[in-house]
């Protein structure tokens, strides 16, 4: 089945952003861009499934989602990362100089748990609504809520933001607290 | 877990709107910084030769693989 010019350029369009997920879910430029190329043959392969007049780049997003949790699936040990190693890796990876300055923020990504980290990137960065990242990720509007919420809640302990003065326990607490064993 | 969780989230309460705000603009400035690299060569080549593929089906064979 030919592929429709519009449909062919929906797709190029939401590549960009593709890439962007895939490597912030990733953490890994070249195993995104596999992913991306995986993702558009599998949707020319399906495109009949697809409904014109609807969402392209959340339709893609899905398909992206699914392949890279099958991977994750298999490579479930590197990517839970419990010692730190795959945060480690990412380091020590050599990178493209503009996703440099970015390293401590990526490194602190990738310790979420990766339903925790997906729900952030769709709300956060990609510009889904709340509905749509659900729609995208199967699940109901208040999991992906109650996910982006501890998201921002473990970035700002990895990165050790501080803010307002409702931001919580002083530093010396949070120590306590991270002494703890993070409880 | 969801225990460790809630007790967790008693204790520190929710973020302040600056950390929040922090942590946006971190990760979009990171997700952007990906966004305006546009499309790679490798995916605009990838679907023209597809587009090709579909144009000259009696070619199809031999381009597959």
């Amino acid at each position: 089945m030919p592929l429709d010019t519009t449909l062919r350029d929906q797709m190029l369009s939401a590549v960009p952003s593709l890439r962007a997920f895939a490597i912030s879910l990733s953490g890994n430029v070249d195993r995104a861009d596999d992913l991306v190329q995986e993702t558009l043959l599998r949707a020319i392969a399906n495109i009949e499934s697809f409904q014109p007049g609807t969402n392209m780049s959340a339709w893609l997003f899905t398909i992206l989602r699914n392949l890279f949790r099958s991977e994750y699936r298999k490579r479930r040990r590197e990517v839970e990362d419990t010692d730190g190693s795959y945060a480690e890796s990412l380091k020590s990876q050599p990178e493209q100089s503009s996703h440099l300055e970015f390293k401590e923020f990526r490194a602190a990504l990738a310790k979420l748990p990766p339903d925790q980290r997906e729900a952030l990137i769709l709300v956060g960065a990609s510009g889904f609504s709340y509905e749509e990242a659900a729609a995208i990720c199967e699940c109901a509007v208040g999991t992906i809520k109650s996910r982006v919420n501890r998201a921002r809640n473990r970035l700002a302990d990895l990165l050790a933001i501080e803010g307002a003065e409702d931001f919580g326990p002083d530093h010396a607490t949070r120590a306590i607290l991270a002494a703890g064993g993070g409880r | 877990m969801q225990t460790d969780v809630n007790q967790r989230n008693k204790t520190k309460g929710r973020l302040g709107r600056d950390v929040q705000s922090k942590i946006g603009q971190q990760l979009r400035s990171m997700y952007d910084n990906v966004v305006s690299e546009g499309v790679p060569d490798r995916f605009s080549e990838m679907l023209r030769q597809l587009d090709q593929q579909q144009a000259q089906p009696d070619q199809k064979d031999k381009e597959v693989n």
